[in-house]
């Protein structure tokens, strides 16, 4: 489920339905909650997640995290690739149908 | 109730993670592995439904993200759907643990609109006869037919099964029968003996064999299932020898609220002796939470007694359950016994094989009685 071949660079993922994410204060983080479980992520996976919503490709997210953490898009698209893998492996996200 | 060692790779940095509010004790189902207290009907004066809005928003206040309504059954409270809305309004994950019996599929449309995320369906087996004489009510067809309402509004699920000997023979079914269902999560509960299920645990504990018999089919189904259906099956803390981390320790990230607004670290705590749990009625939550005494009194490592102060494991397992070391040894300071190392472990070893010597049959489970409410089922 985890290999690359799974989306493109137009694919535009959202958050699956089971899972809840959204920003906490308390832990000045952003968290993904689902059945009897809480993940806090850290700031770039958090980032990344966010922008998850069904109406920002790949692309786009490439892009505005390379904006957002002042990195080339060459080095960004292979995290967020990789990032984006486990998110699908492990169910989190969905592709726009 | 929430399970020990909750899915968490976050800690609350001293404040509570998960709500869980016991709406009520009343249940229509009588089941003789029941969690609740033995003295039901000794708490009655539940609170009303803005003293628990005003628990829900301080601990959300406090920093709490998941909230489990829970009971007895939850659903005999008419303020349920006002209750969730509330909660989902101020961004909680909102769960429902429940026995299906009361829901409609018009309450549960209903329960989708007030935001309810998620529903936790407690099932007794397989087969219809034996959940009669687990829950000591016939209610298996209702209990199917709402698990199927459910997943058609399209609620993600957990079936919970708590297991023993009565129905551990039918574990292979019970899975074929949530994955027919099209759960997302299988929770076979090994049963944890206190309250009902302490009286009747001579009826109601597992040989080795079957246990072990029982993980072999559970590593086949997932492997079989793996992508469609997570199951949970932890080997039971009287055979595994070492203590669960229960609630992750005591006062570290759950907060119970009892029907009658009496704060526990978890919902077994009440039946400590000589302690003195606040309600909300009495203080503020946040101050309970840090302050009082109860809640500080097994809180980090200070308390502990040897083997367990020096032990390597203890930040892992905190010690094991405080409850179950006061309902076997006298005294909740004691290491869990289901720690082979705790000096009274063989209290653990000794109940288990009393158990296996004693003649088990579902005729002699003594069912929950006090607190029952009649119901069309």
């Amino acid at each position: 489920m985890t290999n690359s071949n799974n989306y493109t660079g137009l694919t535009r993922f959202r958050i699956a339905p089971v899972f809840m994410f959204r920003w906490e204060e308390s832990q000045q983080a952003y968290v993904l909650m689902y059945p009897e479980g809480i993940v806090k992520l850290n700031p770039t996976a958090g980032e990344i997640l966010n922008r998850c919503d069904g109406a920002r490709t790949v692309s786009d997210i490439v892009a505005e995290l390379s904006g957002l953490f002042s990195e080339a898009p060459d080095f960004i698209e292979p995290r967020v690739h990789q990032f984006l893998e486990v998110c699908y492996g492990k169910g989190w996200i969905q592709p726009e149908s | 109730m929430a399970k020990a060692g909750s899915n968490l790779n976050l800690d609350g940095q001293g404040n509570p993670v998960w709500l869980l509010l016991e709406l009520t004790y009343k249940c229509p189902l009588k089941c003789a592995f029941c969690s609740n207290p033995t003295d039901l009907d000794n708490h009655p004066d539940e609170l009303s439904t803005n003293e628990w809005k005003q628990v829900i928003h301080d601990a959300r206040n406090m920093g709490a993200m998941q909230i489990g309504f829970s009971g007895g059954e939850p659903t005999l409270r008419k303020d349920l759907e006002e209750l969730v809305a509330e909660a989902n309004g101020l961004g909680y994950y909102t769960n429902l643990i429940t026995s299906g019996i009361g829901l409609t599929r018009k309450r549960l449309e209903n329960l989708k609109e007030a935001g309810l995320r998620h529903i936790q369906l407690g099932f007794q087996s397989s087969n219809p006869e034996t959940a009669h004489w687990l829950a000591g009510v016939d209610c298996y067809e209702k209990k199917l037919q709402m698990a199927r309402e459910i997943k058609s509004l399209g609620f993600p699920m957990v079936l919970n099964v708590p297991v023993s000997s009565v129905n551990i023979h039918q574990v292979p079914d019970i899975i074929n029968l949530a994955a027919d269902i099209g759960v997302e999560y299988l929770e076979l509960a090994n049963v944890q003996y206190y309250n009902w299920a302490l009286v009747n645990r001579d009826q109601l504990m597992p040989t080795r064999e079957a246990l072990e018999k029982a993980e072999a089919q559970v590593a086949e189904a997932r492997e079989r299932l793996a992508g469609s259906m997570t199951i949970f099956f932890v080997i039971p803390d009287y055979y595994e020898g070492r203590p669960k981390a229960c609630m992750n320790g005591w006062g570290s990230i759950h907060l119970t609220i009892a029907p009658d607004g009496i704060v526990l670290p978890c919902s077994q705590a009440r039946t400590l002796p000589g302690l003195n749990f606040p309600s909300v009625r009495d203080r503020d939550l946040s101050w309970i939470w840090h302050q009082s005494e109860s809640f500080n009194l097994y809180r980090g490592d200070s308390w502990m007694k040897e083997p367990c102060r020096s032990c390597s494991e203890k930040e892992k397992d905190f010690g094991g359950c405080r409850c179950q070391a006061m309902l076997l040894t006298g005294d909740a300071a004691n290491p869990d016994p289901a720690c082979s190392k705790s000096p009274h472990h063989y209290m653990v070893t000794d109940a288990v094989d009393r158990a296996l010597k004693t003649r088990q049959h579902p005729e002699k489970l003594i069912a929950r009685a006090a607190g029952w409410v009649p119901t069309e089922v």
